[in-house]
């Protein structure tokens, strides 16, 4: 369980977190959903007590992380799967930091059979690939066998292969009855891969719930029809209060309503049907129409980097 | 303990810190046999006083390797990793200091036994080891190469970048010290204060054949006031770098 409360982080004139509070339980993937920027990665230093915040804190199991004696036993994290050093071992890697949090040597052997890297496990990590560096960095948030789990953008350039078997590994996770807690920018993969949203845009709190439930609440589910007589079935339908576009298919699609109610009208008018649709919104749409103002998205599918310290 | 532990690991799974070790303690010891050696007997057997010639150079390089062992921390993110497992940032960079400052101690310790004792092999009549000033040169290293450390890790933690620090301590050390001392009427009293003036001073300095060199005839304390002096100016480092990490993010 980690809570955060008015968490606010300032780095001079901009405002990269601001009063931001929420829970993530355990038992489920929850992910952290919001733009490049949005102060995803910040809110993650915070919880690890690397930033320190000018106001706001995190609890993670009812205590601040620097008050857990031991606390890569408790909270395992996988921010940026560069932090190694190049010319160390990704065994000798895994060792200093189990020697750090009281661990046999062993266990580096351990969470390394577990992520796929045992055949590795002797070379310099500088000289692994990005998937393997990804493996590595989440042996080492497996090191503590802790209950809380945090990744941040895990899948940020992986193959298919390699997002599979993150996304398999993170609900695995969950079902052991962890909390895990997964940022990303890419809204397919939460769509996938998380039970919960938390979104966020500029630093500030969004949307926060169940995932299926973001995206119908946000976009605004609607059916499309077709049929041969669509234009008898048009006025009908607006005649029942229902919001009409034309669809690109030659049919209509109508906001605001069920199948059930749109079948029923057709069936009241006597109207031939030859499809009768739900379209749910995408994450992106559902995003987009909620966040409104508050993302900073760039034309052309690319993003500002991240703010860091 | 397991803080210490892992920082023993961190430091012996490169490999820089060995060649940075090595190769400070051959300047020393093959310097010193190259001097030792070539000395010209017109002049007398080579002074004791030889043997200590090259502490300096080699303390030089011991804490670039000392200033690395932090820096690359920050260069490779690794630092994040230690502060998740240490959050108590103070202890995290203490035991760092409980496995760096030994280290530099042991090397110097060899340099100088070392240094002395090639200058023995190749010239036995003047090397013998007896006075309070002839075993402060060369058990003296030891001590000096561990404060020497002391104010390279706090100077790591301070400025966090590799080429800086090194710059910086390079600098300080082979140059600001030695320059001061050209500075008319004031420079010598200033000169006095200077910490790794005092580091010389307490290798070489009071008497003996191993008399400190003439620039330092104004020292403010003697030999192991001077390394009370010079330690005390690491501590405060230390103290100011813990500090400084403590607030600022990682």
């Amino acid at each position: 369980m980690i809570e955060v409360r008015g968490l606010t982080k300032r780095y001079r004139s901009t405002l990269a977190v601001d009063d931001l509070t929420f829970q993530v339980r355990p038992g489920v993937v929850t992910g952290f959903l919001g733009p490049n920027g949005a102060g995803k990665s910040t809110t993650m230093r915070m919880v690890l007590d690397l930033d320190r915040p000018d106001a706001g804190e995190v609890r993670i199991d009812g205590r601040r992380y620097r008050d857990h004696a031991r606390p890569m036993r408790t909270v395992g994290a996988l921010l940026d799967a560069k932090w190694v050093h190049p010319n160390r071992s990704a065994r000798r890697h895994l060792q200093w930091m189990a020697a750090a949090t009281g661990l046999p040597a062993t266990r580096a052997d351990e969470v390394l059979e577990l992520v796929g890297l045992s055949a590795v496990a002797g070379k310099r990590a500088g000289t692994f690939s990005l998937g393997m560096a990804q493996r590595l960095g989440i042996a080492g948030a497996l090191l503590g066998d802790p209950p809380v789990l945090m990744f941040d953008e895990p899948v940020n350039g992986l193959d298919p292969e390699g997002i599979r078997w993150i996304r398999t590994l993170m609900q695995g996770l969950a079902a052991e009855g962890r909390t895990v807690f997964v940022s990303s920018h890419l809204l397919s993969e939460m769509a996938l891969t998380a039970t919960e949203l938390v979104v966020i845009g500029r630093g500030r709190l969004i949307s926060h719930g169940p995932t299926a439930a973001f995206v119908e609440g946000a976009s605004g589910s609607s059916v499309l029809v077709r049929s041969p007589a669509i234009a008898d079935l048009v006025p009908a339908v607006q005649a029942a209060g229902f919001g009409v576009t034309p669809d690109p298919s030659g049919g209509a699609r109508v906001t605001g309503a069920t199948t059930e109610q749109v079948g029923e009208l057709a069936a009241a008018a006597g109207i031939v049907l030859h499809e009768l649709t739900q379209v749910r919104g995408s994450l992106e749409e559902a995003f987009m129409q909620i966040t409104g103002s508050d993302v900073e998205f760039t034309a052309g599918g690319t993003h500002p980097t991240e703010v860091r310290s | 303990m397991s803080a210490v532990a892992a920082e023993r690991v961190k430091l012996m799974s490169t490999r820089s810190p060995w060649w940075t070790s090595a190769v400070a303690v051959v300047i020393v010891i093959g310097m010193t046999a190259i001097v030792v050696a070539t000395w010209d007997p017109a002049d007398g057997p080579a002074p004791f006083a030889v043997s200590g010639y090259f502490a300096t150079f080699g303390m030089v390089v011991v804490m670039v390797m000392a200033a690395v062992a932090v820096t690359s921390e920050y260069r490779f993110g690794t630092i994040r990793t230690t502060f998740q497992a240490v959050p108590d940032r103070t202890a995290a960079l203490l035991a760092k200091a409980a496995v760096v400052v030994p280290v530099a101690g042991v090397v110097g310790l060899v340099a100088g036994f070392g240094a002395w004792g090639v200058a023995w092999l190749i010239s036995p009549t003047s090397m013998s080891l007896s006075t309070d000033a002839e075993w402060r040169v060369v058990a003296g290293t030891a001590l000096v190469w561990a404060v020497g450390a002391v104010i390279a890790l706090a100077v790591g933690i301070l400025v966090r970048q590799t080429a800086g620090a090194v710059t910086l301590l390079l600098v300080w050390v082979l140059l600001i010290e030695n320059l001061i001392g050209l500075i008319p009427r004031v420079g010598a009293d200033i000169q006095g204060w200077l910490p790794f003036v005092n580091a010389t001073n307490f290798l070489t300095g009071g008497g003996g054949d191993a008399g400190g060199p003439p620039s330092m005839s104004a020292m403010a304390f003697g030999p192991w006031g001077s390394l009370v002096w010079f330690a005390g100016i690491a501590v405060v480092l230390m103290a100011i770098a813990l500090a400084v990490a403590n607030r600022r993010d990682a």
